[in-house]
């Protein structure tokens, strides 16, 4: 009878969102609808990042979407008396989100449909372009679809950077009679939510490109092992997946076609190491989640033996895109041999926090100050620590870094998994390079020297440093500490915990004088 | 005050959980995440039935479930919460909150209060990243912690 029974309102159920209070929203908006007899759908979709603006609700009106935020559940009855349901004007409106200046400047590939469509449905999922890569691919040789992903140029987001194709190629050439697919989603790095915000907003594309990969390389089960911090990432790809099996999207006839393909969701069990590939092996194999030596490649002995191959979240979610679109449209974006788009992860003392998924080659400045506004705190900016806690922190100099996987080595860094941390001038530099040492100790599998008790000592040696015992001679030890831990460590949790500490000591000389003079300075 | 239950309870409730999982790729962390969830913590005497049911060594068992954070010896106290102390949350001050906690609930990290009201655990990032410092109760998230979160945490779990 009345025209609103068609409104929908979009409050986000992302983890992101809820943090900030989007169920209480949720609920004052039920609430409302309830008292003043209005028929509208509630649909709680992922975040589309700008977390400075979360909770944002959308409304479905004639002339589009429309956005309000933050809105706390305060201010959901001024939001109905001001007509929000038809777009109605309010302190808290944001107009067409789409054009807000944090999402038009973004180029959305991999992240396309997250926080616009309804995570867990599948006809929402295939109305915006969802599963026509996967389309492509059951009509095509597999050696075609693996040719595919090599030329488009990917290579892996988790932050080793190697090329997703070849991967896949080796995978494909070894015999065997079973093969996995796992998806690494043990997403520990600080800084980085790329992973859980795909989970949560746009699961189907996990699934799709995970598929994908089956039907590539020959593999016909697939394993996600999301991190137990992210118990809402692990319930709605549940709930995914047994919406896909459901679908004929998963199962013994992926899509009506002669390949079988099924998923599991591992959770995994508060170890940082098992984000590294082989120890991730060995935790789903149900072991200590200790690292493996390579080789054997993971490709030619991964899960329980077997061929495997290992992606993460994001390196998979890009897939679907680049099976629908073509090699060289993903391949068209960024710069040298960093291709397509990266989702940067904007974190910590940040005014405009969020992911903003763009193409490679942005400054390292632009991110920092224009896209993110400087600090939230209003000071300046000390220094930012990209790619994780095994990140190099980079201080205003290094602004003019473009981002980019061969340009962040040149200058002693890493991207790894894109997350940026900004710290304001009360940061002490010193802190930070102890904490990376105290952090590789608590979360060492223990299998290699340097890192299990090079970390401890590191630990150690800083505490001297800052106590003023024998500066020059802590300094050195350190410095050689770290070289020791770099080259000698099996895997990037103590091969790289040098990254922060060296950096921090090379860039941020002042913060390790000895402690009266730091005293005298201040 | 000791709540929990006898060791031949503990075997036969082990042994239903597993009977769910034994058939799984790799069952053993599953099982031991369905024990903890059936006993809040995982109990000496269930590792002697997981090995048993794997056709593993108590050693490994004893391994696996020690080489892990998330399982618990003991039970923990009717809430948890976990405050992030990983470096975004550090560069918006979780140092100073996690002494404010501490000092509310007195208690430190890894310790369960006497009333046993509540468990306080540090947690290495939950991807709250843009929204620091951020904590999480009994699995409800929280972020942009400040002072009058803080004091509605305290206040939820003393109730």
């Amino acid at each position: 009878m009345s025209p609103t029974i068609y409104m929908t309102i979009y409050i986000p159920g992302d983890s992101g969102a809820l943090a900030l209070g989007a169920e209480k929203v949720a609920k004052a908006t039920a609430k409302e609808l309830a008292e003043r007899g209005i028929a509208a759908k509630i649909v709680r979709n992922g975040s589309r990042g700008a977390y400075f603006l979360e909770p944002m609700v959308e409304v479905e009106t004639t002339e589009g979407r429309r956005a309000y935020g933050p809105v706390k559940a305060a201010d959901v009855k001024g939001l109905f008396d001001a007509g929000f349901l038809t777009g109605g004007q309010h302190r808290l409106a944001l107009g067409d989100p789409e054009d807000i200046p944090f999402i038009a400047k973004q180029t959305r590939l991999t992240f396309a449909r997250c926080g616009i469509t309804d995570p867990v449905s599948l006809e929402d999922y295939e109305a915006h372009g969802g599963l026509d890569g996967l389309r492509k691919a059951v009509a095509m040789a597999p050696l075609d679809i693996v040719k595919q992903v090599t030329e488009s140029g990917l290579r892996g987001r988790g932050g080793a950077g190697f090329p997703t194709g070849i991967k896949w190629k080796t995978v494909l050439d070894t015999t065997a009679d079973r093969k996995y697919i796992v998806c690494n989603a043990d997403e520990g790095d600080s800084a980085t939510f790329a992973d859980r915000m795909i989970m949560e907003g746009d699961p189907f594309v996990l699934i799709e490109g995970m598929t994908i990969a089956g039907i590539a390389t020959g593999a016909t089960k697939g394993f996600v092992y999301i991190r137990s911090e992210y118990p809402h990432a692990v319930a709605t790809m549940n709930k995914a997946v047994e919406v896909a099996r459901k679908a004929g999207v998963l199962g013994a006839t992926v899509l009506g076609s002669p390949n079988a393909f099924d998923i599991e969701i591992r959770v995994g069990a508060g170890a940082y190491v098992c984000g590294e590939e082989t120890s991730l092996l060995n935790s789903l194999e149900g072991k200590r989640g200790v690292v493996r030596a390579k080789p054997p490649l993971p490709a030619i002995q991964g899960l329980f033996g077997k061929p495997t191959v290992i992606n993460n979240v994001i390196s998979l979610a890009s897939v679907p895109i680049i099976m629908d679109k073509g090699a060289v449209f993903y391949k068209d974006f960024g710069m040298g041999r960093s291709r397509g788009t990266i989702p940067i992860q904007i974190a910590g003392n940040v005014k405009h926090g969020g992911l903003f998924e763009i193409a490679f080659g942005l400054s390292l400045g632009e991110i920092v100050d224009e896209i993110g506004g400087g600090t939230r705190s209003g000071r300046p900016v000390k220094a930012v620590q990209v790619g994780g806690p095994l990140g190099a922190y980079f201080p205003r100099e290094l602004f003019d870094t473009p981002f980019d996987y061969e340009e962040f080595a040149k200058r002693d860094g890493l991207i790894g998994h894109a997350g940026i941390t900004v710290f304001d001038d009360t940061a002490d530099m010193l802190k930070q390079a102890r904490f990376a040492m105290e952090f590789c100790a608590i979360e060492s599998c223990g299998k290699c020297t340097p890192c299990r008790i090079g970390s401890t000592r590191g630990m150690e040696v800083i505490d001297r440093l800052a106590a003023g015992i024998e500066p020059e001679k802590s300094l050195a030890l350190v410095t050689d500490l770290c070289n020791t831990m770099k080259f000698g460590s099996l895997c990037a949790l103590g091969g790289f915990t040098p990254y922060p500490v060296m950096s921090a000591i090379t860039h941020f000389p002042e913060d390790f004088k000895p402690a009266p003079a730091r005293v005298a300075a201040e | 005050m000791s709540l929990q239950p006898a060791s031949t309870e503990i075997a036969a409730r082990t042994a239903a959980v597993i009977s769910t999982m034994k058939d799984l790729e790799g069952p053993l962390l599953p099982i031991l995440h369905g024990v903890q969830e059936e006993f809040g913590y995982v109990p000496q005497e269930a590792l002697l039935v997981i090995a048993d049911a794997l056709n593993l060594s108590r050693a490994e068992v004893h391994g696996v479930a020690t080489f892990y954070h998330d399982y618990r010896k003991q039970p923990a106290g009717r809430h948890v919460l976990k405050l992030c102390q990983a470096e975004a949350c550090q560069s918006m001050g979780s140092d100073a909150i996690a002494a404010k906690v501490k000092q509310a609930l007195g208690i430190g990290f890894h310790e369960t209060a006497r009333d046993n009201s509540v468990t306080l655990e540090p947690v290495y990032c939950l991807g709250l990243c843009a929204c620091a410092p951020s904590a999480m109760l009994d699995g409800q998230v929280i972020g942009r912690l400040d002072d009058e979160a803080i004091d509605e945490i305290v206040a939820e779990v003393r109730r």
